[in-house]
Parts: structure tokens; C-alpha cells; sequence
């Protein structure tokens, strides 16, 4: 596989301020790939840096191959960006702002309607931009971001302030995108987010890279304790005790909740006796892990 | 080019659809060319009304081209009774009621209207005076011809034409400029731009020709509108250098907008920034005020700012009779303005916001 980007050494500095402290990361075609991190983390400035909007103060860039930096126009037909803010002419209704941004990179009509049906938005063609809902506007920017069919795109914070339904629909959307071969980069402040829909994660805090790989392959890394809960009547505390590698349980009104780090064993112990009503297991999250990583609570 | 084309359609939509705008660059001066125009109307073209109550040998013997003289100035009217005369007199409705009894001429007006009590007493004056020396039967000694410099129809409408034009430009161009990029910088639009194919030159160069156009726009509604009847303005030969000032006094201004631009960072800052450029400038260039009637420490100013040399250069080209020549001068201030101003501006613009 062929690696679509590849940064070495990434340093960015705003006066006293280092945003991005030396930073590797490489993403294959094809990828999904997620930075992930609390506000202020670097993400940002970091992807602006990536797509050739930032001058790095140290470091290598290099994506499809070609440097970023400075402006270069043989890679920018080959990108796709949709910025953190919706970032639409005045006044103009989707199917122009759409229109717009196709003649920019020389595409025609029928792949901007193309566009529209692909993110739902063609009864709201003639609807002006600042007149949409907040997943339609971002749907329409992503739209506007992969009109010209580019190889890589950059998404920044794609579902940010959107209702729960309409990040799923993006999701959905975002997954489509991705399996059409197109290799995606997204930030994200969601860890679940990241956990559903990436390949592999890069976790930043402070600028700089924790920890980097497939959501699946870190967490289990983790070795973190497994929590299986039950309803209360289904067991009592004592028995639950007894169960082979059980490390610790607590009940509560509702239920008995053991944690264990073997979670097989016990839960084919509780299956022998038949306490297997309300069953809930819950691995580790990407949140453990940078709970675990960062000594803190993750705070998005 | 298609880039460029689709940049440009883009801009003049979001012109056209955004009405305050509209209202500033086009309704706004053409409701004062209107207002302006009917209100101020009767200055120096209107003629006095009269009433000659019974015969008035004086008036009635007159010789038929000193007549015609007379007929521009005056309305006269007949009527037999004095008392209703004298009723209309003192209402306002006319200027004069005027008999003759014997050798005496009598004139009954109302110091109400000066200007018109002014101008009746003077021509019965003088009809007098040359009714005397006709009586003597020797030719005049002295005889007086007189001809006014401007156009001999110059009326309100030749003032506020040029002025609203030049406002009406001034302020297109002016916030034209300077929301598109504090709205693109806020948008992040710009930046978009920046990663898309697209050179920088299309980016301004669109900006630049929507503005100019809008402006050609502007140029002809408004003249088309003051020479409407009732408004009647009359150009002079060299109307046409009108163009090329319009579009250098929008590139003046259009660096104005971006030194806005570059200087404020919300919508809010930028259009009260661009308010309190253009509207003191306009009423220091006397693009409202005719500079004739204005404090002289107005007309110094007016040689400072861009829009008196548009204003000036308009009055001369349009209405003034001179020829295209007299728009050279105000055309070269109004470049280097520009060159000045946008090169001050690049220098304090930011891509970004923060």
C-alpha cells in the first residue's frame, strides 16, 4: 500500500504557544483516518497544515506524494476540504454554492446533481445555504468538498453540533464515501465517533501524538477490565464473587455488576446458571484509553 | 476564465439578493434625484405669475419679440376685478396684480415670496424705464446683453445628478468591496478558495469587474431617471467621460473597501467603518450640497477626498459644457488614490481572522 500522506516532524509554534510539537503520521489509500483529541489539541492546526492552508515552522509534509507547502496546484484538484465553519458564498441557494465550487475545478452540471441526490439534498436544491438545517449545511459542504471527485479528503470536524440523528446519517454518508475508495482524514472531538468510523485513530493532546492505531488494537492494548452487569435478581453478590476470574462486584439497586479481565470464563459460568438476564458487557472505550494515556478525563 | 465566470456570477447574485445593499447603491440616490429634482425644481427656470387687471397699455403695446422677452419670465393673465386680484395676490397664488391708470403704472405684490416680489419689480422696472426712453424718441445710449457661463438651462436636477451618481458609485463600491472579504475571511471562504484551483488573480479580478459593472449599471439607471420629464436633466457634449470617471472612481473606492476590509474583523466593524468613511465623505465632496453654497473650509476638503474629484469631474463633463479633457485631471487623482490606498491595504490584510 502506498502511502497517501506522510508527515515527519511537524512543528507549528503561535508566539509562545507550540500547537503542534513534532508530530508523525502517515495515512494509506484508502484509509479512514481519525485525529482525534480535546479542543485545542492541535488537531486543526495540524490538518490546515497537512492540506497546504499553514506553513509548518519544522518539518516534512508530504501528501500524494507531492509537498503542501507552498500552495501547490498540481495537488489541489486531487483534495477535497470542507473547513471547520460552513464556508459558503452569500446568499446563494445549494444547488449554486454546489455549482459554484464545480466550475472552480472545471466539473459540469450533471455531477452536481450527482452530488445532491448522493447527500439527500435535492429537494433542497433551491434553498439558500444559510437557510439550512445544521446537517443539511454540513452535508452540502462535504457535497461541495467532494464535487470534483478528489482521491483525499479532509474533513474537519464534520458532525460537530449536529442532533444525534443526523451525525448517524452523516456517518452513513461518510462510510459511503470511504468505500467508493476515496482515502478520508477527520477530526473529530467524538471518540465514539472515531471508534465507529476509523481505521485507524492518531490521539492528540498538547500537540502532540499519543497514540496511534486501529481504535479495535489500542483498546485491547489497554488490557483494561471488562464490566458485565446483570439484574440484580439473577445472582446474588456471594455467588458472583465466586466466579472464576471475577475481580471485583458491585451491586446497586439494579443490578450486580462484576469486573473481570478474563471475561470469557465468567461469562459461560453465568450462563450455567442461567443469569444471563439484563446481560450487559462493556469493554474499554477510546476514552479509557486517554483517560489511561493522559492521567485526565477526557473533556471534549 | 470559468472559474473566473462563476466567481463573478456568484458575487453578483449575492449583490443583487442582498437588499440593504440595493437600497444604498440604487433606491437611496435615486429617491433624492426624484425628491431633489420635483422639490427644487422651480429655481431660476419657473416663471412669476402675474394678474393685469383691465387694460395695461404698457404691457399690451409692447412690440411682439420684447413681448416674447417678457413671456419668459412672466405669466400674464387678465382679469377685470381688482379686489379678486388683490385676493390672489395675498394668498400667494400669484406674484403681482398690475394696472395702469393714465401715465401711472401700479404694481400690488406680496413681500411674502422676496425672490418673486424681486423679480416682478425689476421687470416692471425696466419695462418702464424703456417705455420712457421709447417715449423720448432717442435711440439708447448704453445697452446691456448678459449670458450665464453653465448651461442656460441649468436647474437643480445638472447639480444633484452628478453628486448622487457619484455617491450612489462610491457607496456600491465601497461596501462592495468590503463585506465580500470580511464575510469570506469570517466564512473561511477565502481559505476554501485558496485550496481550490484557482489563481488569486480571478479571485480579484471578479471582485473587480462585478464592481465595475454595477457601477455602469448605477451610471445609466441614474441618468436615465434625471432625464425623465418633470426631472429634465440636460448633459453637455462630453456626458460620455462620465464613463471612464465612474470606473476610475470605483477602483478609488473599491481600495477604500479594502483597506476596510483588511482593517475590520466582523460585518459590524466593516459596515460602520465603511459608513463613517462614505458618508462624511459625501457630504465634504459635495456629492449632496452644491459646493457653491458651502462653506469654503467644505470645497478645501473636497480637494482631499476622492469623491470630490468625481463629483467635480462629473459636474464638468455632464453638465458644465467642458470638454473631455477637464475628466483627465480627476481621472489620474482618482488612480493614484487607488494605487496609494491598495497598496496600504496588502499590507495590513490577513487570510485569517484571528
Amino acid at each position: 500500500m502506498t502511502d497517501t500522506i506522510t508527515v515527519r516532524g511537524l512543528v507549528k509554534r503561535y508566539g509562545a504557544l507550540t500547537a503542534v510539537d513534532g508530530i508523525d503520521l502517515t495515512v494509506s489509500e484508502g484509509e479512514f483516518f481519525g485525529i482525534l483529541g480535546p479542543n485545542g489539541a492541535g488537531k486543526t492546526t495540524t490538518l490546515e497544515i497537512v492540506e497546504g492552508l499553514r506553513e509548518p515552522d519544522a518539518g516534512e509534509v508530504r501528501v500524494l506524494g507531492m509537498p503542501s507547502w507552498p500552495r501547490n496546484p498540481a495537488l489541489l484538484p486531487r483534495i477535497g476540504v470542507q473547513l471547520q465553519a460552513t464556508s459558503f458564498f452569500e446568499r446563494l441557494t445549494a444547488v449554486e454554492q454546489l455549482s459554484t465550487f464545480a466550475a472552480l475545478y472545471g466539473v459540469g452540471q450533471r455531477r452536481v446533481d450527482e452530488m445532491l441526490e448522493l447527500v439527500g439534498l435535492t429537494d433542497k436544491a433551491a434553498t439558500r445555504a444559510d437557510k439550512l438545517s445544521g446537517g443539511q449545511a454540513q452535508r452540502l459542504s462535504i457535497a461541495c468538498a467532494l464535487v470534483h471527485d478528489p482521491d483525499l479528503v479532509f474533513l474537519d470536524e464534520p458532525t460537530t453540533g449536529l442532533d444525534p440523528q443526523a451525525r448517524r446519517n452523516l456517518w452513513d454518508l461518510l462510510r459511503q464515501i470511504n468505500s467508493r475508495g476515496r482515502t478520508v482524514v477527520l477530526t473529530t472531538h467524538f471518540m465514539d465517533e472515531a471508534e465507529v468510523l476509523c481505521d485507524r485513530v492518531a490521539i492528540m493532546d498538547s500537540g502532540r501524538i499519543l497514540q496511534q492505531g486501529p481504535p479495535a488494537a489500542l483498546i485491547r492494548a489497554l488490557d483494561a477490565p471488562v464490566r458485565i452487569s446483570v439484574e440484580r435478581g439473577a445472582l446474588d453478590a456471594e455467588s458472583a464473587r465466586a466466579l472464576p476470574g471475577a475481580e471485583r462486584v458491585e451491586t446497586d439497586p439494579a443490578s450486580v455488576v462484576i469486573t473481570t479481565r478474563t471475561p470469557a470464563p465468567v461469562l459461560s459460568a453465568l450462563a450455567e446458571a442461567d443469569a444471563l438476564a439484563g446481560l450487559q458487557v462493556r469493554g474499554a472505550t477510546l476514552e479509557d484509553l486517554f483517560l489511561s494515556l493522559t492521567g485526565r478525563e477526557y473533556r471534549a | 476564465m470559468r472559474a473566473f465566470t462563476a466567481l463573478a456570477v456568484a458575487m453578483a447574485k449575492g449583490f443583487v439578493r442582498d437588499r440593504m445593499t440595493v437600497f444604498f447603491t440604487v433606491l437611496f440616490p435615486i429617491f433624492f434625484i426624484v425628491v431633489f429634482g420635483f422639490v427644487f425644481a422651480g429655481n431660476g427656470s419657473s416663471r412669476q405669475t402675474v394678474i393685469a387687471v383691465g387694460s395695461v397699455p404698457v404691457v399690451d403695446q409692447l412690440p411682439s419679440d420684447a413681448r416674447a422677452g417678457i413671456d419668459d419670465v412672466l405669466e400674464l393673465r387678465h382679469s377685470d376685478d381688482l379686489e379678486a386680484a388683490l385676493q390672489q395676490v395675498r394668498s400667494g397664488d400669484v406674484a403681482a396684480a398690475v394696472e395702469q391708470r393714465g401715465q401711472t403704472i401700479e404694481l400690488h405684490y406680496s413681500q411674502t415670496d422676496q425672490v418673486a416680489a424681486a423679480t416682478v419689480r425689476g421687470v416692471f422696472g425696466s419695462l418702464v424705464n424703456s417705455a420712457n426712453l421709447a417715449a423720448t424718441g432717442q435711440p439708447p445710449t448704453y445697452t446691456i446683453t448678459s449670458s450665464q457661463v453653465e448651461d442656460t438651462s441649468l436647474k437643480a436636477i445638472q447639480f444633484i445628478a452628478p453628486g448622487m451618481i457619484a455617491y450612489g458609485v462610491a457607496v456600491g463600491a465601497t461596501f462592495g468591496a468590503a463585506m465580500t472579504l470580511i464575510s469570506w475571511r469570517d466564512k473561511r471562504v477565502m481559505r476554501r478558495l485558496q485550496l481550490a484551483p484557482v489563481s488569486t488573480w480571478s479571485v480579484v479580478l471578479s471582485r473587480v469587474v462585478v464592481s465595475l459593472v454595477v457601477a455602469l449599471v448605477q451610471l445609466a439607471i441614474f441618468i436615465g431617471v434625471s432625464m425623465l420629464p418633470g426631472l429634465g436633466l440636460k448633459l453637455t457634449s462630453s456626458w460620455w467621460m462620465s464613463v471612464p470617471l465612474v470606473l476610475a472612481g470605483t477602483l478609488s473606492f473599491l481600495a477604500i473597501g479594502l483597506f476596510v476590509g483588511a482593517v475590520c474583523k466582523t460585518a459590524e466593524g466593516g459596515s460602520g467603518l465603511a459608513n463613517l468613511i462614505t458618508l462624511p465623505m459625501s457630504f465634504l465632496s459635495g456629492a449632496f450640497i452644491p459646493l457653491q453654497v458651502a462653506p469654503a473650509w467644505i470645497s478645501v476638503a473636497a480637494k482631499l477626498l476622492p469623491l470630490g474629484y468625481l463629483v467635480a469631474g462629473l459636474q464638468d463633463v455632464m453638465v458644465r459644457g467642458q470638454g473631455p479633457s477637464a475628466a483627465l485631471l480627476p481621472i489620474g487623482i482618482l488612480l493614484a488614490f487607488t494605487v496609494v490606498v491598495t497598496a496600504v491595504s496588502t499590507k495590513l490584510f490577513r487570510w485569517d481572522a484571528v
